[in-house]
């Protein structure tokens, strides 16, 4: 008996996973055992097993031995999500010289013991899948999988240190990398920040090394001031426009000198790396260690754009650099992975209208601290009030702004805690001012955290747990002094079980991360899928932590959700890890699921040319049938379910497999096996039917 | 809905008792790419929903052939729910439109056969939306539980082109053409 003959006579095993407790706790595996025997057996059931680990290397070769013992020439194994383990056991099959393909994983983990109680109906129910499982691989046909070449460059959204590092990995190994980025230069929050918690190491003295090595780096082709537009193809061999926005100067030309910047009369507020506390010019670098050093040019400050007059930074420019006339320009690239490290957004402080941010001076954000805080910010590292000389005597430092509220983000962001003892030391650094710190709990659970929060103790900062009611300038109580802009907090104190309103001079508001305005529309230009907030979804969260269900594309640093400096680091070198891999091996295999036309029976009614959003389907004019162009399909199967004549054949997805499926899920329910099995332990009681 | 429908037994259950109403079956029809991974984020939550919910994956909504839903109804499914990605969140780009396309259509056309809309829905589910698949699992059998089954199991298979998924032993020569006039009757309703 050869392993790979067709399905007029399967020879199916099924195996049946206890998965510890984790399916035995709830289906009674030896009775599905027993029952796929007895009742499968007329569908080509040979044999039957349960096992406490079928993914062990045991249980494996449990599989491997029937195949080469029995003659088995189909398995199906009943566990966890074909998510989880299909490889596992598709590598057994093969192992044992059966085409992986014939292999079946059925759910019966994430789909029946996981989710339900009773274990009648959960045995029953496993039964059922079990049985569509096997009526589904009697149809299933050997398969090849698809190898597709990788092309050797790579893409990286997002030039934070995230996506530099990826970046760095990758051009270090010897291959091209493209490095896109939204903002004129490199850096991202990094290089906004003055100090990085715990260690207290300064923020550009590390990052800055790492940005002009990227900038300089042979393999790397910075794209700043730029946005991808479209992605188009596949794993190996994507298509990417990036649109490069306009700097308005030449840079073969630009020296970077500077003049420009310091010529322009158009002085404007830095919303953006300054975080609104500092000014910059209309054509501006926006920080002294820029990466690439060339400034852009802002059109909707520039006199010239407003008026049609000034031209002074042409006029001075030494190199005559200046382009007042570019236009955007877009470029393709041919890469074969990306990786999306577009990084977060501060939460918008004004959302929490009880804080005052925006209404009440003296109320700071974090991002206005960081840049207060650094020495080459617009205070030049001096802790200020809002009128830029007055020293702070008291300093409230608020956390959880948005984030750990059912009302802004439910979720975590990880880095406040930290961040607001960074805060509170700098503080006691810069001033002699007295800092209190409002928090729900302290999280701080990284290397060396819990001692910075001991220090942060030491040093005099009070610890008042109880999250802020309100950030007010209304006097309410009798011996409340009125004082020039003088802040109260409002909270109540967990610890002592007392209100309190403490008079203070500055409040920093510690506000959460959030993913990027645009998240949603990013994962949709790049085919994957973020949760609900924004967060791009890992294809494991344990296990595959930087890749997404696309293959191809993967993600870095805090576009997969809050994380700090280091883990940043960590998850882009990960990607880039990943990612030389598959460039090393030239080649990827892929599932072989794609349509396929038979032309005998194709009528030529292109119904289904239209349907293709890959371009797949062309209709031969001369033949007047219709192909596929298996490169370019992608395996959803529109065209095959649209298909009047049922010409077009979906692999490992057919029709048959399919309605067998059906058949064989459905051909034990409500027959006599469900409803004596569910009599009278039901979960669902017949009078709590709605009459 | 009176008393006598909702508690009568399944035709094909000769073991039920005639107080025991027999729990609605619903096949569910789930994209790879996100509503079977929200399936799989229920189970991994532990989230509980009914037992007689079964699941098919597919690559894509849009592959899912009307057929299916009538060979899912004719082998004695109650209800039967399609599953996908959102509106513009498809991993095969728009493919879930043509889905809802179809779903639309198709669903006239089981209305006019006499099968009540409440049978055949759809629900979108991102891959993180583990709790709102499982409610909807939940709605969905309380939706068709008071519909009582639908018992199209008698009827003759809609797909003999598959003869090896079809059970000749349910029906014999009688029930057939029994079956057959009951189609005949609903065809004159739906006209």
């Amino acid at each position: 008996m050869t392993p790979n003959e067709p399905a007029d006579s399967p020879r199916v095993g099924v195996y049946v996973c206890h998965c510890g407790t984790n399916i035995a706790g709830t289906v009674d595996v030896a009775a599905v055992r027993d029952w796929a025997m007895e009742r499968l057996g007329p569908h080509g059931v040979v044999v039957s097993r349960d096992y406490p680990f079928m993914c062990s290397s045991l249980g494996q070769e449990l599989i491997e031995d029937d195949i080469r013992e029995l003659g088995l020439n189909r398995v199906v194994v009943a566990a966890c999500s074909p998510h989880m383990h299909e490889k596992t056991f598709r590598g057994a099959c093969e192992r044992a010289g059966l085409n992986p393909y014939l292999c079946e994983l059925v759910s019966i983990r994430e789909q029946v013991s996981w989710v339900h109680t009773d274990k009648v109906a959960a045995t029953a129910k496993a039964e059922a899948l079990l049985a569509g499982g096997v009526l589904r691989v009697r149809e299933q046909v050997p398969l090849e999988p698809m190898r597709v070449p990788i092309n050797e460059a790579t893409l990286v959204v997002g030039g934070g240190i995230a996506g530099i590092t990826a970046a760095l990995e990758i051009a270090d190994a010897g291959f091209p990398v493209h490095l896109v980025e939204r903002e004129p230069s490199i850096g991202g929050h990094m290089a906004q920040f003055d100090k990085t918690f715990p260690t207290l190491d300064c923020a550009a003295c590390i990052l800055t090394p790492k940005m002009v090595t990227a900038g300089s780096h042979p393999n790397i082709t910075l794209h700043t001031w730029s946005e991808v537009t479209d992605v188009a193809g596949y794993v190996g061999n994507f298509t990417v426009k990036v649109l490069h926005r306009p700097r308005y100067l030449d840079t073969d030309l630009c020296t970077g000198c500077g003049i420009c910047q310091e010529k322009c009369p158009a002085k404007v507020v830095d919303p953006v790396f300054e975080a609104g506390i500092g000014y910059r010019k209309a054509i501006y670098r926006p920080f002294p260690q820029a990466v690439p050093k060339f400034p852009v040019l802002d059109p909707d400050n520039c006199i010239y754009f407003e008026r049609g007059t000034c031209r002074a930074c042409e006029k001075l420019c030494p190199t005559g650099a200046i382009r007042l006339d570019q236009q955007p320009e877009e470029v393709t690239l041919q890469v074969g992975n990306i990786v999306l490290a577009t990084g977060f957004e501060a939460f918008d402080a004004r959302r929490v209208e009880a804080y005052g941010y925006g209404r009440l001076a003296n109320v700071f954000t974090s991002l206005e601290f960081e840049r207060m805080s650094n020495a080459s910010g617009p205070t030049g590292g001096q802790i200020v009030l809002r009128d830029g000389v007055t020293e702070p005597k008291t300093v409230a430092i608020v956390h959880c702004v948005g984030s750990r509220d059912r009302n802004y983000n439910k979720y975590c962001s990880a880095i406040c805690c930290m961040q607001s003892m960074k805060f509170a030391h700098l503080v006691r650094e810069h001033t002699d001012a007295t800092v209190y710190e409002f928090y729900i709990d302290i999280r701080a659970p990284g290397k060396a955290f819990d001692e910075f929060y001991q220090r942060v103790q030491d040093e005099g900062t009070i610890f008042i747990r109880g999250r802020v009611a309100e950030v007010t300038d209304v006097l309410r109580m009798p011996d409340e002094a009125a004082e020039d802009g003088r802040l109260i907090v409002q909270v109540e104190d967990t610890l002592a079980g007392l209100q309190r309103r403490i008079p203070v001079d500055m409040v920093v508001l510690s506000v959460g991360l959030e993913p990027q305005a645009d998240a949603h529309e990013v994962a949709r230009r790049f085919g994957i899928t973020c949760s609900s907030e924004g967060w791009v979804i890992e294809r494991h969260p344990k296990l595959d932590p930087v890749a997404t269900m696309t293959e191809g594309v993967f993600a870095a640093g805090c576009a997969l959700g809050p994380r700090d400096i280091p883990a940043s680091v960590a998850s882009g070198a990960a990607a880039a890890a990943r990612i030389l891999g598959r460039i090393q091996q030239r080649e990827l295999a892929l599932e072989p699921i794609r349509a396929v036309i038979d032309a005998e029976r194709c009528s030529g009614c292109r119904i289904c040319n239209d349907l293709c959003p890959f371009s797949a389907i062309t209709f031969d004019a001369v033949q007047a049938v219709t192909e596929v162009n298996p490169a370019l399909c992608q395996g959803c199967g529109v065209c095959i379910a649209a298909c009047p004549a049922g010409a077009i054949a979906g692999t490992g997805f057919s029709d048959a497999q399919i309605l067998g499926q059906i058949e064989g899920i459905l051909m034990f329910s409500g027959a006599a096996d469900v409803g004596a099995r569910t009599a009278s332990p039901e979960p669902k009681a017949p009078e709590a039917v709605p009459a | 809905m009176s008393e006598d429908v909702m508690t009568r037994p399944h035709p094909t259950d000769a073991t039920a008792s005639a107080t025991t109403p027999r729990e609605p079956v619903v096949l569910v029809f789930t994209c790879n790419w996100c509503s079977y991974r929200a399936a799989d984020l229920a189970g991994t939550a532990r989230i509980k929903y009914p037992p007689n919910v079964r699941l098919v994956r597919l690559m894509c909504s849009g592959r899912i052939d009307p057929s299916f839903v009538l060979k899912a109804f004719a082998s004695g499914a109650d209800g039967v729910l399609m599953t996908g990605c959102w509106p513009a969140d498809c991993h095969y780009r728009v493919q879930n439109v043509k889905a809802l396309r179809r779903f639309e259509l198709l669903r006239r056309v089981l209305e006019q056969l006499g099968i009540e809309p409440e049978r055949f829905q759809r629900f979108y589910a991102s891959a993180a939306e583990g709790p709102q698949l499982a409610a909807a699992f939940s709605r969905m059998i309380e939706d068709v539980r008071p519909l009582g089954p639908l018992d199209w199991g008698r009827l003759p298979d809609l797909a003999p082109d598959h003869e090896a998924l079809t059970n000749p032993s349910e029906l014999d020569a009688d029930s057939a053409a029994e079956a057959e006039a009951d189609l005949m009757s609903l065809e004159a309703v739906g006209s």
